[in-house]
């Protein structure tokens, strides 16, 4: 990967202006994304994970909504690019899938109709015809059966995993260089997603196009992702790449998610540590670091101090963390925990202070 | 309470739900039916957890409903505690009920926002006229909240002002109200948050542990799964294509969907990830209306030979490791140990 990045993302805020108050749904997070790299963007409801990436694209965008900022795609900052041409870039050189595709289906249209109008929009001079086999071709290539004969056909007409293929074709007709996935397959049955992962990483290496895939599923980001961030309260928490974020990972949230998953590759019996509590109100954040009022390591500095984001150790540049923690208590607390001790066994074993969480 | 699991609570046999397909008034009857549960027998021991998993359309959720008598079946027999109560009339089903209990998916459409949380868990004392004296049922209640760690303070609490999980724990107190036999869970965590889902899970094994409790467990989680339950069968269109033991499920499956299945999970371990083979099955669950004959998996089993699979439909057998399974050609210890992350083979 040289030169410059494809996707750069710096101090994006998005704020969204209520009754209730101001939500801070997105609080200043910053990534890049490099030409034909998969980053993964995992978090739970209220993360931000979907707002962030809606406003790269401006569907965000509203009369009490503040986004601040600056998204640089090639050279252009997309949040101050007048309208016409954000429209342009939308399903041109960036386009969009998300988790409901029959809701993301117009349902009176043909899919053939709805591929063709793709890609008049942005190629100018296409005629229908030339559009329609562009159409054909693409049902082809995300593995939909004869695709001659379903060109025709209506959303109803197709599965689930069909459909979200048909979604597919459509943000691919115009050879975007980032796609952007939206839980892709959360809708989807276990055997269906492995076909839709295995379908977006063979067209993102094929065709070079980068993704930034949006899970709640850290399965998921495992099996596909060049480099993952967590989110927490609208801000990344950790990013790494993959083998280092599994292997050792720093943040307490990000070890309360991999504890609370029962998973297929560790002993049937061992006992899962939810993370306690609940998520913050984005309207009234936390003080401190954000997560402290879930994290049984809390110190009492924690609850004043704001952790940046910075490297977990000298010379491991490419793993950020936000923890106020030692790096060495961080990696004895999750060799325990990742040997299924509970948070007080951990805290005992790395001799640091453990505070109960009440749920 | 001591659970006897070589006792079963609930015996199921040739279970058999169709539902109608109408298209219509001018054209009723000819709509043909789906076969949504066509022919399933099992056993739910005392005491233990048994799983039902499968993808969408696999009649796992029709199965769940037609135990807790939801839905009436087209034919076949449930006998719990020793009594057929397939074809028993609503009127005949209100005792049972107290010892029947389910928990649904969505915790936001299964609770009545208009009712406080007190009154939705008083609900089972009132519908089967216990617990008359108001402050006694009260207490009760309170008791019951606590048990699941919700806070008794919120008693007159809407559903609206609890998150998700909170909700769940909801939907917990109010089915163990009346200390049932057997609770029927239908993807319980299926809707929650992560983070969350692990709270509930625990919360229903301590309750098991307990209580002593028999849980039907339904999902289609297969890690969620592993982790819960003592026996699983696995359902494909209607019909259970294999039963066992967990550790024997996980460690040799031999249906080659159940092989799939385990193979399709994704897990959070990129190295196992990129190492291992992944068994990608091609195409869709058939439409239930029209299932394939004979086999109803022939169609997307890497497997599948013609002029057998397609032909002569297998039944359950006891194969290699003591899985029962439905396959001509169940998977060979080689296969398992390439594809499924939990292979013990």
């Amino acid at each position: 990967m040289t030169g410059e990045p494809l996707l750069s993302v710096e101090d994006l805020a998005v704020r969204f202006d209520t009754e209730d108050g101001v939500v801070h749904a997105v609080d200043g997070i910053s990534y890049t994304v490099d030409r034909g790299q998969v980053l993964g963007l995992v978090g739970e409801s209220g993360s931000g994970k979907s707002v962030s990436s809606m406003s790269l694209m401006g569907l965000t965008a509203g009369r009490r909504t503040t986004i601040e900022g600056r998204v640089m795609f090639e050279g252009r900052d997309l949040l101050t690019l007048p309208g016409s041409e954000v429209r342009a870039i939308r399903g041109g050189a960036i386009s969009m899938i998300f988790q409901d595709p029959l809701s993301s289906l117009h349902p009176f249209y043909t899919i053939g109709r709805q591929l063709i109008e793709g890609v008049r929009a942005h190629q100018d001079g296409v005629s229908k015809k030339a559009a329609r086999e562009r159409a054909i071709e693409m049902l082809g290539l995300v593995g939909i059966p004869d695709p001659r004969g379903r060109v025709d056909a209506y959303p109803h007409e197709f599965s689930g995993g069909m459909r979200q293929r048909v979604m597919i074709a459509m943000a691919l007709v115009n050879e975007p260089k980032l796609l952007i996935a939206d839980e892709p397959t959360t809708a989807l049955d276990v055997t269906v997603q492995a076909q839709i992962l295995a379908l977006i990483k063979r067209l993102n290496e094929e065709l070079d196009m980068a993704v930034i895939l949006i899970t709640h599923d850290l399965g998921v980001v495992a099996e596909i992702a060049d480099e993952v961030a967590v989110m927490y309260a609208g801000r990344i928490v950790e990013q790494a790449k993959p083998e280092a974020l599994f292997e050792a990972p720093e943040h307490p949230y990000t070890w309360g998610l991999l504890r609370s998953i029962p998973r297929l590759d560790t002993p049937r019996d061992q006992e899962l540590v939810p993370v306690a509590g609940r998520p913050p109100s984005l309207i009234n954040r936390p003080s401190g670091c954000h997560f402290h009022t879930r994290c049984p390591y809390v110190r009492e500095a924690h609850r004043r101090i704001d952790p940046p984001l910075e490297p977990v150790a000298l010379g491991q540049e490419d793993h950020v963390v936000r923890c106020l923690l030692p790096h060495e208590t961080r990696l004895e607390l999750w060799r325990s925990l990742e040997s299924g001790a509970d948070a007080a066994a951990a805290g005992r074993a790395a001799g640091t202070e453990v505070t109960e969480i009440k749920a | 309470m001591t659970a006897d699991r070589q006792t079963p609570l609930i015996e199921v046999r040739d279970l058999v739900k169709h539902f109608p397909i109408r298209s219509g008034f001018l054209d009723r009857g000819k709509g043909g039916v789906v076969h949504a549960v066509d022919g399933v027998s099992f056993d739910v021991m005392q005491g233990e957890t048994l799983g039902l998993v499968g993808e969408s359309g696999c009649g796992k959720s029709t199965t769940a409903r037609l135990i807790t008598r939801l839905l009436d079946p087209t034919s076949g027999s449930i006998r719990f505690d020793g009594r057929d109560i397939a074809q028993l009339s609503r009127k005949e089903l209100k005792p049972l009920r107290r010892d029947m209990q389910m928990i649904f998916q969505d915790p936001y459409s299964s609770l009545n926002p208009r009712k406080t949380v007190g009154s939705i868990i008083s609900e089972p004392f009132l519908i089967h006229g216990m617990e008359k004296d108001d402050a006694k049922r009260r207490k009760l209640v309170e008791e019951l909240m606590d048990q699941v760690g919700l806070n008794p303070e919120h008693y007159n609490r809407r559903p609206h002002e609890f998150s998700g999980g909170q909700r769940q724990r909801i939907g917990v107190a109010r089915a163990i109200a009346l200390k049932p036999k057997v609770v029927v869970a239908d993807e319980p965590v299926s809707a929650l948050d992560v983070s969350i889902q692990a709270q509930i899970l625990n919360l229903l094994r301590e309750l098991q542990r307990d209580l002593g409790l028999t849980i039907i467990f339904i999902a289609h989680d297969l890690s969620v799964v592993r982790h819960m339950c003592d026996r699983i069968a696995v359902m494909y269109l209607g019909k259970i294509v294999e039963l066992a033991d967990a550790d024997a499920l996980y460690g040799h499956p031999r249906h080659p969907y159940t092989g799939a299945l385990l193979s399709s999970v994704p897990v959070p371990d990129p190295v196992l990830a990129r190492e291992r083979k992944q068994t990608v099955l091609g195409g869709d669950v058939p439409s239930p209306a029209n299932p394939p004959k004979a086999c109803r998996f022939h169609t997307r089993c890497p497997k599948a030979v013609d002029g057998t699979c397609d032909v002569d439909e297998p039944q359950l057998e006891v194969k290699e490791g003591g899985n029962i399974a439905a396959c001509h050609f169940p998977l060979a210890d080689a296969e398992v140990a390439a594809a499924v992350p939990t292979s013990e083979v």
